[in-house]
């Protein structure tokens, strides 16, 4: 069997995981059209705050391609897949045919359409090792950034830069920072510890136009810079298979074998929209771990096994400054507020579910909540109060920890 | 592959896996060194309540959440063990918002730690069930988790 994996980051090397778990002699090719070697592109931020390096922020070791019998094909963009032949063509001409193929091609950077765009010196997105490397080398110890957007990829990237230059702004059209993980309570928080570390924040505004290097917003503001950074959010590279014929939405529909409606061809990652679980809709989940389990359930069922990922919910941990928040799941339902001494807990539960949590500050064990999101776990079956008090295993069945604690099995 | 597993009838909640764990990762030679009048952070916990305790400690999962969302390449799974590289975390904490257990916690530099079952320090074999004296923790191959 051949197969192509288009696409060299978290979903790309979760495919060849998968295929590897069941063919260790299966063809792979894994084209990319970014020439490193595998990295993790959420660390972009830490490499130009210092708490990485290029060596260090590699995805996987040095031997991962040649250790999985991998024909590494770097800087090819593959510009049409015909799944009526089976073939991909690449921009350099190179033509390839698949038995089975897998789109892995991420996400891209939005940029909204604002006149005077173009004429603007110091552009930069932040989604990429070259984005950082080329912001990395624009600024100065006098420049002064502009970023618009103030969520995740927006404030990480303010958060790698902060002692890289002299002054950070960041606008949001929300009226607080990290509007889609966080409420109007908990948000104001994170906003603090921001300003506090010198990042100024500017909520409920936009850029009507950029001239001679300032921002004139809606507002009527005029912000001068050196830099600007757009990090409004991304859009799933959906073009190849849309192209193809595959049926999309937002993103690239898939089943929960990571299936797309083209025979043979699979999809996975942030090019992808799948079920959220825990809203019972289909959404853009451009997260990592997502990417990582729907490449790999895809590379199974390449391989010819039968593997589903059934469980997809939005999660996220994120730290600024020192100050780390998990969240994950959706805000519906009721609320339990086990806020105190500065840490924030907000659980929210509805139909005897937990349904999604925020958590700010400790986050010790957050990942029980998490599970009990994940696992649908009626909330009749554990000790709610105690496990909402301290996430721990004593709330749950003492035959549920002998199965997961002791090893017991017990006969179903 | 032998996983360290608890019986909780037989814990007495006495900490001594926490302390043997904290000695065990900490490199020092001497007990004295390595635990008196410091703060330990072990990888393995005792949960109590109401006359019930146990300890928690990472299951080696052979599905492993932590390893499959792990950002940074950080954690692997070896042999079935699944290893931190504390050189490549960067302490992002999306390990400890999927280990269903609460299995994984931060160092004090910030980076994460977790139980190898002594298979990185000098110990070789887990401390915790070596020095659990009523035999509440064991070594033991039983299938899967
Ligand atoms: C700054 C930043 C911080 C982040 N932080 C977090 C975080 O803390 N936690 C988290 O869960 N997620 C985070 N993310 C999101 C995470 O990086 C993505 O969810 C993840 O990388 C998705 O992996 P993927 O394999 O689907 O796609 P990508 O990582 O986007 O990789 C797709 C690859 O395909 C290549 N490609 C695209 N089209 C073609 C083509 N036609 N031919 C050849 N190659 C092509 C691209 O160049 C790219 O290399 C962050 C992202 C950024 C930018």
């Amino acid at each position: 069997m051949k197969h192509i994996i288009i696409g060299n980051s978290a979903a790309g090397i979760g495919c060849v995981e998968g295929i590897r778990r069941l063919h260790p002699d299966d063809e792979i090719y894994l084209l990319s059209d970014e020439k490193y070697h595998t990295y993790s592109r959420p660390l972009i931020s830490y490499l130009l705050e210092g708490k990485t390096d290029l060596e260090r922020m590699k995805y996987r070791s040095d031997d991962f391609y040649e250790k999985n019998k991998v024909t590494f094909m770097p800087g090819e963009r593959v510009v049409k897949i015909n799944p009526a032949t089976k073939k991909i063509t690449t921009e350099s001409g190179t033509r390839l045919s698949y038995d089975d193929l897998l789109c892995a091609t991420g996400s891209s950077p939005f940029i909204p359409t604002t006149p005077g765009y173009e004429s603007v010196q110091n552009a930069f997105t932040f989604s990429s090792l070259d984005d950082a490397l080329a912001l990395q080398e624009a600024l100065t110890e006098e420049s002064r950034v502009l970023i618009i957007g103030a969520g995740l990829i927006g404030l990480k990237c303010a958060e790698g830069i902060r002692d890289l230059c002299r002054k950070i702004t960041v606008v949001d059209l929300a009226n607080r920072v990290l509007s889609s993980i966080l409420d109007e309570q908990t948000a104001p928080i994170i906003q603090k510890k921001l300003e506090e570390n010198g990042i100024r924040f500017l909520p409920e505004d936009c850029v009507a136009s950029y001239k001679n290097g300032e921002a004139h917003m809606k507002s009527g503001k005029v912000i001068p810079f050196d830099i600007l950074v757009t990090c409004v959010g991304v859009r799933p590279n959906t073009e190849l298979l849309k192209t193809a014929g595959a049926k999309t939405g937002k993103g690239i529909q898939i089943d929960d074998h990571s299936r797309t409606s083209l025979p043979n061809i699979y999809a996975a990652g942030d090019c992808t929209e799948c079920l959220d679980i825990s809203s019972g809709q289909q959404k853009v989940l451009a997260l990592l771990p997502n990417a990582y389990k729907q490449g790999e359930t895809a590379g199974i069922n390449m391989a010819g096994g039968d593997h589903s990922f059934k469980d997809s919910i939005p999660m996220n941990a994120i730290g600024f400054f020192g100050l780390h928040m998990i969240t994950a799941g959706t805000y519906e339902g009721s609320v339990l507020d086990k806020s105190e001494n500065g840490n924030i807990k907000k659980l929210f539960y509805q139909d005897d579910l937990l349904k999604g949590f925020i958590m700010i500050g400790d986050v010790d064990k957050a990942g029980i909540y998490t599970a009990l999101i994940r696992e649908q776990i009626p909330l009749s079956s554990i000790d709610f109060d105690l496990i909402a008090q301290t996430p721990g295993l004593m709330a749950f069945s003492k035959k549920y920890r002998d199965e997961t604690l002791g090893g017991v099995r017990y006969g179903y | 592959m032998k996983r360290v597993y608890v019986n909780e009838k037989w814990c007495l909640a006495c900490h001594l896996c926490e302390y043997y764990c904290a000695f065990a990762n900490s490199g020092e030679k001497s007990m004295v060194k390595a635990l008196k009048n410091l703060k330990i952070n072990p990888r393995i916990h005792i949960e109590e309540k109401n006359g019930i305790s146990f300890a928690v400690s990472c299951r080696h999962c052979e599905e492993p959440l932590c390893v499959k969302g792990c950002i940074s390449g950080a954690l692997s799974q070896k042999d079935g063990v699944i290893l931190i590289d504390q050189n490549k975390c960067v302490g992002c904490y999306t390990c400890v918002l999927s280990c269903p257990y609460g299995a994984i916690s931060p160092t004090e530099t910030g980076v994460m730690q977790k139980c190898e079952l002594c298979t990185t320090n000098a110990s070789g074999t887990p401390a915790c069930v070596k020095g659990c004296p009523n035999g509440a923790i064991v070594f033991e191959e039983r299938g899967t988790v």
